[in-house]
């Protein structure tokens, strides 16, 4: 399957909106108010097969049966340690400097 | 979730309903027909006594945590401190608990529960380290777990943080329903407690107040066993105000009555937490004024009727600190005593290096807490994540950070400065939350009726016992409670 497309039982990412602007608690602020809740979960596809974009059923880790629109059809954890900020490594060398003089 | 759409407000005025179904507790019982209710009541309905509690807790793997004592963060302290101040620092790693928080403790009675009461699973409402903390308690006990946090702004962006906790929740087995920003995740959550008839492992219920209870006894029999007494104070991070109720509350029960409990939250005053646009300009996404003050002022406005987490009455001082003060200590942490743990946990150990500057050489304060760090949730990628979203983050004088503007990392550590926040001025504030608590529930339960005209309000009279307990939940006297009302 190429990353467009997706089989049964793969495991992917769905998305949902759950309330329009509209449809939205009328506490919310302006800009909260002004965009729909939007939902994203994974799961098994449950379709035979689909494109990103389709609108699919999966079934989730605790087998609950989710509907939505494919998204993602090989997710990834791709939150990082981040890019190194030269700050950071200017407190590693204030604490190098530091540590031999505390003991 | 079924796609047949259901109205914001239908499923809202369920509320009662759907909560007394999924979590078992009749939390009428405890009320008086006015402001107070039965609280120490509520908090022993649970039928769990400490000491079942902690067998509990002992059975799967939570709490006798290890206490620190940070030599080298304290004589960083001393150095910058009078001659004979600088208190001896501790710190309980909460981090060793198998979720890597002290949220386990929170989490492992409601599980235990839940599973008795015949649940088949159990869902939480929380972008934080309580939904790990649930998720592996649920895999210990067999039971399907579903975690429903709030994650992305409107752009798809995810804060690093919460991303990493969706992870760690997935890795336990748990369904993470990851949703956008605002208040309406409650409504998603009643949605999926109807749907599923799970257990709702609600951060505030007794069952997970009196987890937290454990860590203040250990606390107090470790600081015993090191110091030979109880410590003078301890540090707790505020947010929701359940970790400080049960370390206050194991505290006490331990005899340490004179044990100073403050607060202390990460100041990001200025943003709004239902905001879209503020969302990602913050570096914390949990034990920051943001919650801590309003949970503080206004404990019921949580997810169920009645909260366990009442932090007013065990309060002694509350204090803020800011983003930059707070990663400089993480940094700190890891450079100066070798423990590498999650930035959110450290906000009470920047309060306390602070604080010990003000005590005496010979006193103790603990920071109460540690977390987990990992990918996204650490001071690098958070950091880097506030640059990208145009903050600005550089060395200088703490007190010119700039909420959802800047990070100040301080030029030099005898500027990490602890503020105070007025004490009295949230009672106040408690106090105006509780009378249009109670005219709110008096006006749903008898709207406008033949005994009065339309639009009045009904009448609320305050009993003897609603002023004794206004005065337990603000820690002051009758007297103050009677002047503090005629001033509403």
């Amino acid at each position: 399957m190429s990353g467009e497309t997706a089989g049964k039982d793969a495991w992917v990412q769905i998305h949902a909106v759950l309330l329009s602007p509209e449809q939205r608690s009328g506490k919310v602020p302006n800009n909260t108010r002004a965009v729909p809740l939007e939902m994203w979960v994974h799961g098994f596809l449950l379709n035979d097969s689909a494109r990103v974009g389709d609108e699919v059923e999966v079934e989730t880790a605790i087998g609950r049966v989710v509907r939505g629109k494919l998204c993602n059809c090989s997710p990834a954890y791709t939150h990082t340690y981040g890019r190194t900020l030269p700050e950071l490594a200017e407190l590693g060398r204030h604490f190098s400097v530091l540590k031999n003089t505390l003991q | 979730m079924s796609s047949s759409v259901e109205s914001y407000e239908a499923v809202m005025a369920r509320k009662g309903e759907i909560i007394r179904n999924a979590v078992g507790i009749d939390y009428s019982r405890f009320e008086s027909g006015s402001i107070a209710f039965d609280y120490e009541g509520m908090m022993d309905s649970t039928g769990y006594g400490f000491e079942e509690v902690r067998s509990i807790q002992q059975r799967y793997g939570v709490g006798n945590t290890p206490l620190l004592e940070l030599r080298n963060i304290t004589a960083l302290a001393r150095r910058h401190a009078a001659p004979g101040k600088g208190a001896r620092i501790f710190l309980k790693d909460e981090a060793a608990n198998p979720s890597g928080s002290f949220k386990a403790r929170r989490a492992a009675t409601s599980v235990h529960h839940a599973r008795e009461l015949g649940f088949t699973g159990v869902i939480a409402a929380t972008s934080g380290n309580y939904g790990a903390a649930v998720a592996s308690q649920a895999a210990m006990h067999g039971l399907d777990c579903i975690v429903v946090q709030e994650c992305y702004d409107s752009r798809g962006i995810g804060q690093p943080e919460i991303v990493e906790k969706a992870r760690k929740c997935e890795a336990f087995g748990a369904e993470v329903l990851q949703l956008t920003v605002g208040p309406e995740l409650f409504f998603v959550f009643l949605r999926l407690l109807e749907e599923t008839g799970f257990f709702n492992a609600s951060l505030y219920t007794p069952f997970g107040v009196s987890g937290i209870e454990t860590l203040g006894v250990e606390l107090h029999d470790q600081m015993r066993a090191l110091t030979g007494s109880a410590p003078d104070a301890v540090v707790v991070t505020n947010a929701g105000g359940g970790n400080l109720t049960g370390t206050a509350r194991g505290l006490l029960q331990a005899g340490a009555r004179d044990t100073e409990i403050i607060a202390a939250s990460v100041d990001l005053s200025g943003l709004n937490m239902a905001d879209d646009a503020h969302f990602n300009r913050k570096s914390f996404t949990t034990g920051h004024t943001g919650f801590g003050i309003p949970f503080t002022t206004f404990p019921d406005r949580s997810d169920v009727p009645r909260s366990a987490a009442r932090p007013l009455r065990y309060m002694d001082r509350y204090v803020t600190v800011r983003q930059g003060e707070v990663f400089y200590m993480t940094e700190a942490l890891a450079r100066l005593e070798g423990l590498e743990r999650g930035p959110a946990g450290n906000t009470s150990l920047a309060a306390a290096f602070s604080i010990a500057r003000e005590m005496d050489s010979s006193q103790t304060i603990v920071v109460q807490e540690t977390e987990y760090t990992g990918a996204g949730k650490h001071v690098q990628p958070q950091l880097a994540f506030a640059r990208e979203n145009g903050i600005e983050v550089r060395f200088g004088d703490p007190r010119e950070e700039v909420p959802g503007t800047s990070i100040v990392l301080p030029q030099d550590p005898s500027m990490i400065a602890a503020q105070d926040l007025d004490l009295e001025d949230l009672k106040r504030r408690y106090i105006k939350h509780a009378v249009a608590f109670a005219h709110e529930r008096l006006d749903h339960a008898a709207p406008a009726s033949a005994s009065g005209a339309p639009g009045t309000r009904g009448v609320l009279s305050f009993t003897e016992a609603d002023i004794e307990f206004l005065a337990a939940e603000t820690r002051s006297n009758p007297d103050a409670v009677e002047r503090m009302l005629r001033e509403e």
